[in-house]
């Protein structure tokens, strides 16, 4: 009875749905895989290799652990693109430069204060190249400093970029406004090229190694990405949940028309929405940086794509849903290469973004839009 | 009135091909008089260079934007994929024609004529555009410009892969040569063997001005890129000037009612889809596959963009203007800028190896360092630039150049017929 | 709610009957939105050559009727038949070839076409909707005989409309009442068989209100179409339709002349309890 509720079920989602179909099918297999992979067997079909290999328990446990921090920084940084996407309306091509924009100034701050000194040329440190590596662990402070550095400064780029561009732009479609976006990411872009230089910079690398549950090896700057994501989005749940402008910008997310009518500030959301969205955009890029060690004047730009693919997969508008959507896309990113060469993993996150929006264009988490 | 309004009201006097002709012949005049202004003896040679490099960048760029001009100005397609179909362009043609017995190291390809891999190329854009398509054309404008971004990402990803670098299919060896690129038949061989021919003449003439052998073919591709131009624009016009395109530019304007007018819109989507992304595909091989050798970094995204910028410089919606765009951004935006920049020196004022260096020199009163180096990085400025043109045409200039313009679509003159028939309706 | 329900729907079967060669066939029609039922069983027929109104309080469901008819929206349930064939959820362009078309609510015009390309995208099966033939050295000429052959029927009907100075101005430049007969224009190009007009003197002016109707009867006249008509106000249905449609909470209250409508106690329940 059960069973045959269930193969029911399953002709009814093969025959209405035939996306979903082949989506649970490809998904399971890969399950199916992974687990004989992980139990060292292989199984053939025909002469063929089926599916299996060999895999171990850390090295797949490694590979969760990279996808999350990855995933939790395009998370952060894919707050503010989920949100200037519903409450503005646009897809912001820029978001990804805001980003490095927010990465640059932190670092420059956190290492002209940690280089002072110590002799070091100032133009040196500006620049980023004296070849020094900062950890949490040896330069708690200059790494602090920088990080409220990222998120400040960024904020107050994008309000600049706001008051200059978007607001002359406020009743225009949503096509112009993205083709704008793509200038402002153009000049943003090369001027970082223009002041910074468009060499990759080594500026971190971990000051300690610890190893959690005798098989995860992580290190103090990955602690850090770690624990700041995490109370980043704990902090802007609390402000979205308890806070009357929180409040308000979850109704301008579900309906801009709807909260004019009731009175709710709009100009006022919309400032808040990019000082929200461009503080985390930055952060999550110095954290991005502090993890992976190097910084260059394009690294927001690769990955923007990839907080698009977050921010959809999680659902445009919802906050939750790009913090999921981020470690989600962060874990397809790195776990395909169980399956994938490394040259094509990136592309299986952009299929990934491909497929929700044919799809379930309101994201897998969709049907709760915000809060 | 604004100084666009009178730029406007000027271009709208000319006829197209006098615009189109004017327009780049004042680039060619301003690259001459910058090779005559920095080159000295040897100005005419660098004339050539200039006005060669120039032109082969306008044609590229105004094969690019016609294309994206059929597929978002006419029909309000928003693709951003155009780096992606360019590669399947290129990469098709690349593969069908690189040699059998390639040099050491390199990827060997059919070997099939030129002329094979153009058509062969152009076709398979096509098909991946159409493939691309089918599920995609429902989805909104800008998820659609998402969709398509990730393709072409996707495309470039896959080209680079090693494991496609070298494969056998059916037994015979071929492949995208990965991240090291493939050589293959040059389109510029065509240029070489037209002046050596019957350009010959010509080459001694032009040697006797002192213009190089490798400038003069550059310089002969760009016209031939110019005549494919051409080509591409006329086929385009009478898409465009014609129900066919009326269709489009209905489905622009309100899908729905397309639709209640009995035309089957998600076709007439399609097709164009297929013909811009043939377009493309073209463009990939003759623009970036001048030199007869391709790799994935000329296909990044960045490309797209510069597309959709000369596209709206020159006004989306016009076929002229798409050309006009293409010249006005690869020619004053892309090129000159950089030019400049190498050839303009401040007086013996070295240029900074960086900005804290010159901004340093700019404290204690003297402008001169930091002057030299924003001279010495014009070419990464430029495109702050075209971000900022970008951005001040659409607030201020929507249409572009001439994308106000009215140009109805259809075949024929549009004026009241002369007979009697119309008189009898009123009674 | 359902109680009184029951009772017209008897009524329709006999009225239905009545008619003698109908056009379309609207049968138990449902449409449902998430959980909200908008069109709840709808039944009516509209005879060939007739005009119809099909009149109801804010809400009735009229404009998801129209839309389910012409494969805006799949219905629910029901069917729907137009000229004897089963037309339920074909899409919008199949029907427009089959003869049934409809203007909109809001005119929609083709705003940065000018008038004349709006007019003249309506033909179907034009020749040059065909790549090939439009650029193809020798096929165009084809292409340019049919192009002048639709331009000339195109002024012709602006002329009708009297719109023809309109001609080569900007859709979106129209006044609101322009727009409507714009729309008029456009539709007619189809070569229809039946016209749904979806409140088209909505915003016109009470001249230009005149006219509109005129034409409607001289269409129907010299060339048979047939037209279902909703509008808000009374007097034009009244006035003009021989056959009219009370919809209310998704079904059909009543239908029949004007007398037979003005005198239906529950059609003026159905207006007082709505807005009036």
């Amino acid at each position: 009875m059960g069973i045959a509720e269930f193969a029911r079920d399953g002709r009814v989602v093969v025959g209405e749905r035939p996306g979903a179909a082949v989506v649970a099918a490809v998904g399971g297999f890969l399950l199916l895989d992974l687990v004989a992979k992980l139990a060292g067997t292989t199984v053939f079909f025909v002469g063929t290799k089926l599916l299996g290999g060999s895999l171990t328990v850390s090295s797949l446990l490694s590979m969760v652990v990279d996808g999350l921090l990855v995933g939790l920084a395009v998370g952060l940084a894919g707050i503010g693109l989920s949100m200037t996407y519903s409450i503005l309306d646009f897809a912001n091509f820029a978001h990804g430069d805001t980003v490095t924009v927010g990465a640059f100034l932190g670092w420059v701050a956190a290492y002209i204060t940690a280089g002072l000194g110590t002799g070091a040329p100032i133009a040196e440190l500006f620049m980023l190249n004296s070849g020094r590596q900062l950890s949490t662990v040896s330069t708690l402070a200059p790494v602090l400093l920088g990080l409220v550095v990222a998120g400040v400064g960024s904020i107050g780029i994008v309000l600049l970029i706001d008051r200059l561009t978007y607001r002359p732009m406020r009743d225009t479609d949503n096509i112009s406004l993205l083709i704008a976006s793509i200038g402002v990411a153009l000049a943003l872009r090369y001027l970082i090229a223009f002041v910074f230089g468009t060499e990759t910079s080594g500026v971190a690398s971990g000051g300690l190694r610890v190893t959690v549950f005798s098989m995860i090896s992580v290190t103090d700057n990955e602690i850090t990405l770690l624990v700041v994501s995490v109370l980043l989005m704990l902090g802007v749940h609390l402000l979205l949940q308890r806070t009357k402008l929180g409040k308000a910008m979850r109704a301008m997310a579900d309906n801009e028309d709807l909260a004019r009518v009731t009175g709710i500030p709009t100009e006022r959301v919309i400032r808040l929405t990019w000082i929200l969205g461009g503080g985390l955009a930055g952060i999550g890029g110095y954290l991005l940086v502090l993890e992976s060690g190097t910084i260059s004047f394009n690294f927001g730009w690769i990955l923007l794509l990839l907080i698009f693919a977050a921010v959809i997969v999680g659902g445009i508008g919802s906050i939750y849903g790009a913090m999921a959507g981020g470690i989600l896309i962060g874990l397809v990113d790195s776990l395909a290469l169980i399956w994938l060469p490394s040259g094509l993993t990136r592309a299986s996150a952009f299929l990934v973004l491909i497929v929700v929006l044919l799809l379930r264009p309101s994201g897998i988490f969709g049907g709760v839009s915000t809060a | 009135m604004s100084t666009v309004d009178t730029i406007r009201g000027r271009l709208d006097a000319l006829p197209d091909v006098g615009l189109v002709v004017g327009f780049i012949g004042a680039i060619w005049a301003v690259m001459l008089v910058l090779a005559i202004a920095v080159g000295g003896a040897n100005w005419a040679n660098l004339a050539a260079g200039f006005v060669g490099s120039v032109t082969v960048l306008i044609g590229g760029y105004a094969i690019l934007a016609l294309a994206l001009n059929l597929q978002w100005g006419y029909t309000g397609l928003f693709n951003i994929g155009i780096a992606g179909f360019m590669a399947v362009g290129a990469y098709t043609t690349a593969i069908l024609t690189a040699p059998t017995d390639p040099a050491a190291g390199a990827v060997p390809g059919l070997g099939l004529p030129l002329w094979v891999g153009l058509i062969g190329g152009m076709v398979m854009a096509a098909i991946v555009g159409g493939l691309a398509a089918l599920p995609a054309l429902r989805l909104k404008a800008d998820y659609l410009a998402i969709v398509t971004v990730a393709f072409s990402e996707i495309i470039r990803l896959i080209v680079n892969w090693d494991g496609l670098a070298e494969v056998s299919l059916f037994g015979v060896p071929v492949g995208t040569g990965g991240a090291t690129g493939i050589s293959f038949k040059s389109a510029n061989d065509v240029a070489s063997t037209l002046i050596n021919g019957v350009g010959q003449p010509l080459v001694t003439a032009a040697e006797g001005v002192g213009v190089s052998g490798p400038n003069l073919a550059n310089l002969t591709y760009g016209i031939l890129l110019l005549l494919v131009v051409a080509a591409s624009y006329w086929v385009l016009a009478r898409i465009t000037d014609s129900p066919f395109g009326r269709v489009l530019k209905a489905i622009r304007e309100d899908e729905t009612v397309t639709q209640s007018l009995g035309k089957d819109t998600r076709l007439f989507k399609i097709k164009t889809f297929m013909i811009g992304c043939a377009l493309m595909g073209l463009a990939g091989v003759l623009f970036r596959g001048q030199a007869g050798y391709i790799s994935p970094q000329q296909f990044r995204p960045t490309i797209t963009f510069y597309v959709f910028a000369a596209l709206i410089i020159g006004g989306s919606g016009s076929n002229t203007g798409s050309i006009v765009g293409a010249a006005t951004f690869s020619g004053l935006l892309f090129y000159l800028p950089a030019r400049l920049g190498e050839n303009i020196s401040l007086g013996g004022t070295r240029a900074p190896g960086n900005i804290v260096d010159a901004v340093a020199g700019f404290a204690s009163l003297d402008p001169a360092p930091l002057l030299a180096y924003i001279i010495s990085n014009v070419s990464t400025l430029r495109f702050v630039l075209i971000g900022v043109v970008l951005i001040y045409i659409i607030q201020n200039q929507p249409d572009g150049l001439l994308g106000h313009r009215n140009e109805p679509a259809t075949s024929v003159s549009l004026d009241r017929p002369q007979s009697g028939s119309g008189g009898e309706t009123d009674e | 709610m359902s109680e009184p329900e029951a009772a017209p729907r008897q009524e329709t079967a006999v009225t239905s009957d009545a008619i003698e060669s109908p056009l379309l066939e609207v049968d138990g029609l449902r449409k449902e939105f998430g959980g909200v039922v908008a069109v709840d069983g709808a039944t009516f027929s509209v005879a060939e050559g007739s005009l119809t109104g099909l009149i109801g309080p804010n809400g009735a469901g009229k404009s998801t009727t129209f839309n389910c008819i012409t494969g805006i929206h799949e219905p629910t349930g029901g069917r729907v038949t137009f000229d004897g064939q089963d037309i339920t959820g074909l899409a919008p362009y199949t029907l427009a070839n089959r003869g049934l078309v409809r203007t909109f609510q809001i005119a929609r015009e083709l705003s940065e076409m000018t008038v004349l390309e709006n007019v003249m995208l309506a033909p179907g099966g034009q020749v040059g909707e065909s790549v090939l033939r439009s650029v193809t050295p020798g096929l165009r000429s084809e292409v340019i005989k049919a192009e002048a052959a639709v331009r000339d029927r195109a002024w012709e009907t602006l002329e009708f409309f009297e719109i023809d100075h309109l001609a080569h101005e900007n859709a979106g430049n129209l006044s609101g009442g322009q727009r409507k007969l714009l729309e008029m224009a456009r539709v007619l190009m189809t070569d229809p068989e039946m016209i749904l007009l979806d409140e088209p003197l909505a915003g016109v002016n009470p001249t230009l209100e005149e006219k509109l109707l005129e034409r409607i009867h001289e269409l129907r006249r010299e060339q048979g179409l047939t037209f279902l008509l909703v509008e808000h106000d009374m007097d034009v249905i009244m006035n003009n339709c021989e056959h009219i449609i009370v919809m209310h909470q998704g079904s059909v209250l009543a239908e029949g002349d004007a007398e037979t409508i003005t005198s239906d106690e529950r059609v003026l329940e159905a207006y007082l309890g709505g807005d009036v």
